[in-house]
């Protein structure tokens, strides 16, 4: 189709509208309630223009463009009418531009400059709207200023998957808030603020903080999960102000997730580390980094001297950048030792050695939204991965068949084609249901081991999906990873992508869990389970919080309080790390120093620090890099974050080779049920990270809830409690006491309990046995 | 007495009687013998329509758009599912024609919907009733049962196959729910809001499938269009303007009420019907088809005939032939701060122009009304007008609007009076006099 805009031509598919016509020849056309990943509402008028043959003026985001039509954005015809509608919007709207947070970077504001009037003809009074509590985020304090165009509203409904603000009554009255009494919950609720052209949905930690001309914009990747958003931190004075999402069609498109707009918060927080630390008689004290890392490396090389090597570990985050994660294996192979890791909540190692390349996603993140049909197996989805559920919601939405086969049957907000949920242990024989099922769709042999599976209803549902379509794809979540039964789970995933024709892979449960294995950050000896298990005499801990990240905390936490030495590397100063270690390191977040993710889909993707770091904090990379010299290893002589980037992957390199899923031939062994309440452990959601726990604003979310002993009604019975009651739920020698609470999304015979939290980190495996008595 | 009186009447003969509304009666008046005769001949969807064409019937609920044209826009070959909606979401201030017709003849509409159903393939259809007339949905209702029962409506009708199912769905007295799109998001549960149209309900209309919605009125007269046929129908009105019509008259009359006359009646005629003007008084301005329709002054009106052409030519609407009457005791400028107040209150609150726009009106004219206008005040008026018509999303815009202007356009002195001199240009006792409901001081 061919179309005229203001004198330009545009060749535009069939079904575009006048606004992406213009678009696409560069004229724009002013508008509020248009946006290019919501549904066309035309509501909000600004974007008349005139349109040749027509009576009058159209809204070129809701006009179909058709062949040779000829449109004017500022002919007399057009320009009357915005002009108009300007009018009309200011009519009501407050003129307290000078104290509204929006200043500055208003679409209500920048327009009214062109389209606005010197002065009103309006002389009566203004509408009053009162403000609305909505949670510790998004502040609805001035809802006077909305101009109704329903950006928030859709983004709900579209996005986020959740209806949570709506636009109620009518005429001039009608206003936007929460059903009553209810607040916005969304873990994607932060976009809304971006969406709102005016100022009235603020963000509330950041607002009257600063204007936005006095804020610099550097450019940042999120550290907080494997999809690796974009960001734009924004800073003054050396401060970390607010964070919004960059647009990045192929990661985060234009959305951020609340965890990674609000965590930012943790960077400015007063239990900052700012000097190196070292327990002198029992006492922790503060020394200049000279002595800290003379201790450091003497207290490691004596340890290495008198118990050998393979008595020293070392644990990274997954949060760690590539660099650090690498120098840090460097060091750890330099003292002797094989023991090092960066999956404190994995369980299950088998599968290392016999892992064909590097675990990843199995496709691109632009892919998802081409999929026929998606399985996803073991994970808390909307909350371990608030930005691929979204794509997942997108796909669902339109023709895709997305399944989910986990162990709670919270609500993904997405329209699935078919759930089941098991309990933890249950899980491998519900994925074997159906790989048995895609095996007879298919007519190929059952595979060994699952002779004596009965795939269910339900699992040839999921069966028939993935063998129908072009593109398929299955993804294994966080507690797919982090399953006692992880290997038996990929091999299964393995298994059924074979007979399907599917792809395979990992979400991944961290910022760098592909950087990690790039990096060859894992284990030749010890991993991130045993190096507990099996008490070492020295630790070295990488921005990690063992008590609250590890698989089993309470284990850990005991061979880390037995050891000679432990070093931490932290930007935090409080945490019970104070009990344990002998050595703190005050290092910087992401925010202060570069470094580089590899996302889930292989992605590089390389930053650079936006302030400068807080207190005497280091970079992490310079901190390994001193003490290998220190420790006089070879390879320490770096100079910048590049060249440490350098020696793993090829300068420039857009996405890392060497990924591959595939798994050698292992037995597809099936255990029995097993008896007794089975622990489920998520892991909240603003408890993920060392950042989010310390961001104020997020922990007073409903995510943020203390955790509760989750149980269906028929367990709570059977255990003779009531919903509401004080319970003991024990795990070895652990404790912990919780409220028991009725959840019907939690299987038979299951007690969810959430990992991650002060209140639950004296228990142990995440997925074993767990006991529970009236407290 | 359904209706107060009638010239060539059609939907209103033998509706005398409590018993008349039910099914025996109205069969007895011929009912249902138009879909038995399509069903049971063998008549083709497309002769139907092209029936409904030669009537010439136009649409009664306000736009007056042709009946039979706007079927034939229906992909009648359609794979899934399509529907036909009557619009009984009378609210237009001055009308109460739907109301009657569903009260007393409720069966008329059924059958003309069913007929509807046939000729464009529709399987299910909706009768949305306004939410303040609770006893007429009670009755359709009723009405529905005994359709059912008697084999008019369901699964294989008169057993010729044909399956129609007919619901009623009642809202809750938003007057912008009679706008089509917003009717059909109401019958969703949605928030009643006008869609932004292309697409037209013809294409997306009810959960996104085909759908046509006609006026209460309209369906009713499908099925004397079938009986008599389109040519006889087109005949008893008059050129370009088929059938009868049910006015609602109301205002300053002797007898308000419905009147069913043939379009083209002189406007004479009908007020006579009415038991003329009130007290022996003048008429003043007259709004021939309900309030959204521009207010014609009352020598121009009394040389119109009551049809879509000539009122057209009079610079107003036949809308949905709501005749509110005004005689000399009106305060112009207090009937159009009624008018504006109640297109404030009803604005759906969508889209800038209507929302921002129709409180604005309101609140000038009210200003004018308690003595505080402004001497710009009328030219404020006619660019705040200006700046919503043809700028939203539906056509209540346009109706808030078209009062104001035509009241200043027709009767600027007496604004003009109203703003310089603080008062009314009619004196207060007088216009307490007009309305009947004072006795006169003076």
């Amino acid at each position: 189709m061919e179309i005229e805009i203001d004198g330009k031509i545009a060749q535009v598919p069939d079904g575009s509208t006048i606004m992406d016509a213009a678009q696409q020849v560069g004229v724009y056309i002013p508008h509020f309630c248009y946006h290019k990943k919501l549904s066309i509402a035309a509501n909000c008028r600004m974007c008349l223009v005139q349109v040749e043959k027509a009576p009058k003026p159209l809204p070129a985001c809701a006009t179909p463009v058709t062949n040779g039509m000829k449109v004017f954005t500022h002919s007399e015809l057009a320009i009357k009418a915005q002009k108009g509608v300007m009018e009309f919007l200011l009519i009501n709207h407050p003129l307290d531009c000078p104290i509204c947070d929006q200043g500055g970077e208003c679409q209500l504001q920048d327009l009214a400059v062109g389209y606005g009037g010197g002065a009103s003809r309006f002389q009566e009074d203004k509408r009053v709207v009162f403000h609305k509590d909505v949670g510790p985020l998004i502040s609805m304090q001035e809802m006077a200023r909305c101009i109704h165009c329903t950006r928030c509203v859709r983004f709900g409904q579209e996005i986020a998957g959740v209806m949570e603000l709506g636009m109620a009554s009518r005429n001039m009255h009608s206003e936007i808030t929460t059903f009553v009494g209810r607040s916005v919950d969304s873990e994607l609720s932060g976009n809304m603020i971006d969406l709102c052209p005016v100022g009235a949905l603020t963000s509330r930690p950041f607002r009257y903080s600063a204007r936005s001309w006095e804020l610099a914009r550097r450019r940042s990747i999120s550290p907080h999960d494997s999809v690796g958003a974009n960001l734009t931190l924004q800073v003054k004075n050396n401060v970390v102000m607010r964070v919004l999402p960059r647009d990045n069609e192929e990661v985060n498109e234009c959305w951020i997730s609340d965890k990674e707009r609000f965590s930012y918060e943790a960077l400015n927080s007063p239990a900052r580390l700012g000097r190196p630390m070292i327990r002198v008689d029992g006492v922790l004290r503060e020394v200049a980094w000279n002595v800290a890392l003379d201790y450091a490396s003497h207290a490691l090389r004596d340890v290495v001297s008198r118990s050998g090597g393979e008595s020293v570990a070392a644990l990274a985050s997954p949060q760690a950048t590539l660099e650090e994660l690498h120098l840090l294996q460097k060091l750890t192979r330099g003292l002797g030792s094989g023991s090092i890791d960066f999956r404190p909540r994995r369980r299950d190692f088998s599968a290392d050695g016999k892992l064909a390349g590097i675990p990843w996603l199995g496709l691109r993140l632009s892919e998802i939204q081409d999929l026929d049909a998606a399985l996803v197996v073991g994970s808390f989805l909307r909350k371990d991965h608030p930005l691929f559920a979204q794509r997942l919601r997108q796909l669902s939405k339109k023709w895709g068949k997305v399944s989910l086969l986990s162990v709670t049957g919270d609500d993904q907000l997405l329209r699935l084609h078919a759930q089941r949920t098991v309990s933890p242990a249950e899980l491998p024989l519900a994925l074997a249901a159906v790989v048995k099922a895609a095996a007879l769709l298919r007519g190929e042999p059952v595979p060994a081991g699952l002779e004596n599976v009965e795939p269910c209803g339900v699992s040839q549902v999921i069966a028939s999906s993935l063998v129908e379509g072009d593109k398929r794809a299955i993804f294994l979540g966080n507690v797919a990873e982090q399953s006692p039964q992880a290997t038996l789970l990929h091999s299964l995933a393995n298994e059924l992508a074979r007979l399907t024709g599917a792809s395979c892979g990992f979400i991944g449960d961290g910022a760098n869990s592909v950087g990690g294995h790039l990096a060859k950050a894992f284990p030749t000896a010890l991993n991130a389970y045993d190096m507990f298990a099996q008490p070492r005499k020295a630790y070295f801990l990488l921005g990690v919080e063992p008590e609250l990240d590890c698989h089993n905390p309470q284990q850990a936490v005991a061979a880390l309080q037995a050891a000679d030495l432990v070093v931490m590397l932290t930007p935090f100063a409080d945490g019970s790390a104070r009990e344990y270690a002998d050595v703190l390191l005050p290092i910087s977040p992401f925010s202060e120093t570069s470094g580089s993710y590899v996302n889930c889909e292989g992605r590089v993707q390389s930053f650079s620090g936006v302030v400068r770091p807080f207190g005497d904090a280091r970079p992490a990379w310079k901190v390994l890099r001193v003490l290998g010299n220190l420790l006089s290893l070879a390879g320490f002589d770096q100079n910048s974050s590049e060249q440490v980037r350098d020696e793993i992957i090829a300068a420039g390199t857009e996405f890392v080779s060497g990924l591959d899923n595939r798994l050698a031939a292992l037995p597809l062994a099936l255990s029995g049920s097993s008896s007794g309440l089975q622990r489920v452990a998520d892991v909240p959601i603003h408890f993920a990270d060392l950042l989010a726990r310390r961001a104020p604003a997020l922990q007073q979310t409903r995510d943020a809830a203390a955790p509760t002993a989750r149980m269906s009604g028929q367990t709570l019975n059977a255990l003779g409690l009531t919903d509401g009651v004080l319970v003991r739920v024990t795990q070895g020698a652990g404790e912990a006491v919780l409220a028991a609470k009725v959840d019907e999304t939690t299987p038979p015979a299951c007690v969810r309990v959430a990992a991650a939290h002060v209140s639950t980190a004296a228990l142990g495996d995440m997925f074993g046995a767990i006991n529970v008595e009236r407290a | 007495m359904a209706i107060l009186g009638a010239i060539n009447p059609m939907l209103s003969v033998g509706l005398d009687g409590d018993n008349a509304w039910r099914l025996a009666d109205y069969v007895k008046r011929d009912g249902y013998s138009a879909l038995r005769r399509i069903l049971e001949s063998g008549i083709g969807q497309g002769d139907v329509i092209n029936e409904v064409k030669k009537s010439v019937l136009r649409g009664r609920g306000g736009a007056g758009f042709p009946t039979g044209l706007k079927w034939s826009f229906m992909p009648r070959s359609f794979p899934g599912d399509k529907y036909v909606v009557c619009n009984s979401d009378e609210g237009e201030p001055g009308t109460f024609k739907d109301r009657d017709i569903l009260r007393y003849n409720p069966h008329a509409v059924i059958e003309g919907m069913a007929i509807a159903a046939f000729a464009m393939g529709a399987a299910r259809g909706y009768n949305y009733i306004h939410g303040e007339v609770w006893e007429i949905y009670e009755r359709f209702e009723e009405a529905l049962d005994e359709a059912r029962a008697a084999g008019f409506l369901g699964r294989n009708i008169l057993g010729s196959g044909f399956d129609f199912d007919l619901f009623a769905h009642h809202g809750y007295g938003a007057y912008i729910c009679g706008e089509e799109t917003a009717l059909l998001e109401s019958i969703e549960g949605k928030k009643g809001q006008p869609r932004f149209k292309p697409p037209f309900p013809a294409s997306f209309g009810l959960y996104g499938k085909p759908t046509t919605i006609n006026n209460t009125e309209t369906f009713a007269s499908v099925p004397y269009i079938i009986n008599m046929g389109g040519e006889r129908y087109l005949e008893s009105g008059k050129p370009n303007n088929g059938g009868t019509k049910l006015f609602s008259v109301s205002g300053h009359v002797n007898r308000p009420g419905n009147y069913e006359v043939p379009l083209g009646t002189p406007f004479a005629t009908l007020l006579e019907m009415a038991g003329g003007m009130r007290g022996g008084r003048q008429l003043k301005g007259c709004i021939p088809g309900g309030s959204s329709a521009p207010v014609v002054p009352g020598p121009t009106m009394m040389d119109c005939t009551m049809d879509y052409d000539s009122i057209s030519k009079a610079g107003s609407m036949l809308g949905s032939g709501a005749v509110i009457v005004m005689d000399e005791t009106t305060c112009m400028v207090k009937a159009l701060e009624r008018l504006s107040y109640f297109y404030y209150e009803e604005s759906c609150g969508q889209c800038t122009p209507c929302r921002e726009g129709t409180s604005w009106l309101y609140k000038v004219v009210h200003r004018i009304e308690h003595g505080k206008g402004r001497a710009d005040d009328l030219d404020l008026l006619g660019s705040v007008t200006t700046n919503i018509m043809g700028r939203t999303i539906c056509a209540l815009g346009d109706a808030a609007s078209m009062p104001v202007q035509s009241f200043i356009k027709h009767f600027r002195d007496e604004f003009a009076y109203h703003i310089e001199n603080r008062k009314c240009l009619v004196p207060v006792d007088v216009q307490r006099a007009g309305s009947g409901f004072f006795t006169a001081t003076a």
